[in-house]
């Protein structure tokens, strides 16, 4: 494949993508640089502190996180991979039939077993 | 024009790698990371792996890096103590890796096009994620159930390592 065939190829695959980073590049960049145009500027010690809907900044921002949030993201990822086995099962699934539903179900009650564990110890819950 | 693809991706992953370990702001290093997924992404997109491309922008760049900023965030970690010694053991394994790739490239015969080639045939213009679907629930079914139960592990393990927190909050 000569190297002016894969360009076409891509562009004509790709393009809506490219189209929406570029618009999604331009619209961040836009934003920021027209905000800063027409602001006006009278910067006052007040207006430069960190704003917090109102109420006095009280400390860094950069404190330590409650470890739930680690949880919530573990769990997340977990199950997003489960999700990511269910794409290439459902495009073959015409091809694989009643074992490829039976190979299905054996993974996910796998999952359920999982799901089941981390509603018993609580870890869905936030208090 | 592939090798401008390639050198494009290959550059911008080796430049946001650098960033992740060199920036001072914890975040700013995850921002990187994200940077350096999306490339990989495209990369993949260049070697016609569609499905391990989507793979990459959805798990790594949608799920992993949200675990990696909590983990940045739960650590609270303070801009300069990060390094503490291991600027020699990262410089050997960054050396070993070098030499890996000289030897890599004096050795560049024709054996990578060629595989590629082989694969492209094997799986006989099906799209990417059907032949993926095609092997992974009749030739690798049993590996594809043991990752099942390996994420069950891995959530069990995460449980039970933050249970104790959870525990005491409790109490």
């Amino acid at each position: 494949m000569s190297g002016f065939d894969l360009l076409s190829e891509y562009l004509t695959h790709y393009f809506p993508i490219l189209f929406f980073v570029v618009i999604a590049l331009f619209f961040g960049i836009w934003s920021l640089v027209v905000s800063y145009l027409v602001q006006p500027k009278y910067p006052e010690p007040e207006k430069l502190t960190t704003y917090e809907c109102g109420s006095e900044p009280f400390s860094d921002a950069r404190m330590p996180f409650p470890v739930r949030y680690y949880i919530f993201a573990m769990l997340f990822v977990i199950f997003d991979i489960e999700v990511i086995f269910l794409y290439p099962w459902a495009v073959v699934f015409t091809k694989i039939e009643l074992i490829g539903l039976i190979e299905m179900l054996v993974f996910i009650g796998l999952f359920l077993v999982a799901y089941v564990y981390a509603w018993r110890k609580g870890a869905l819950e936030w208090d | 024009m592939e090798q401008a693809f390639f050198f494009y991706f290959a550059f911008v992953i080796a430049a946001t790698s650098v960033l992740v370990v060199a920036l001072r702001n914890p975040i700013y290093s995850t921002l990187a990371l994200l940077v350096m997924f999306f490339h990989v992404a495209g990369l993949y997109v260049t070697l016609h792996a569609e499905f391990l491309a989507a793979v990459q922008i959805i798990v790594y760049a949608g799920a992993i890096l949200v675990l990696y900023l909590f983990v940045v965030m739960l650590l609270n970690l303070k801009q300069d103590v990060r390094y503490h010694r291991q600027w020699p053991m990262a410089a050997a394994v960054g050396a070993t890796l070098v030499i890996e790739a000289i030897i890599l490239t004096a050795m560049k015969g024709s054996t990578t096009p060629a595989a590629a080639t082989d694969t492209e045939t094997a799986i006989g213009g099906a799209g990417n994620t059907e032949a993926i679907g095609d092997v992974l629930y009749t030739t690798y079914l049993f590996p594809f159930e043991v990752a099942s139960l390996i994420l069950l592990v891995a959530m069990i393990g995460a449980i039970v390592l933050a249970k104790k927190d959870i525990g005491e909050r409790e109490a």
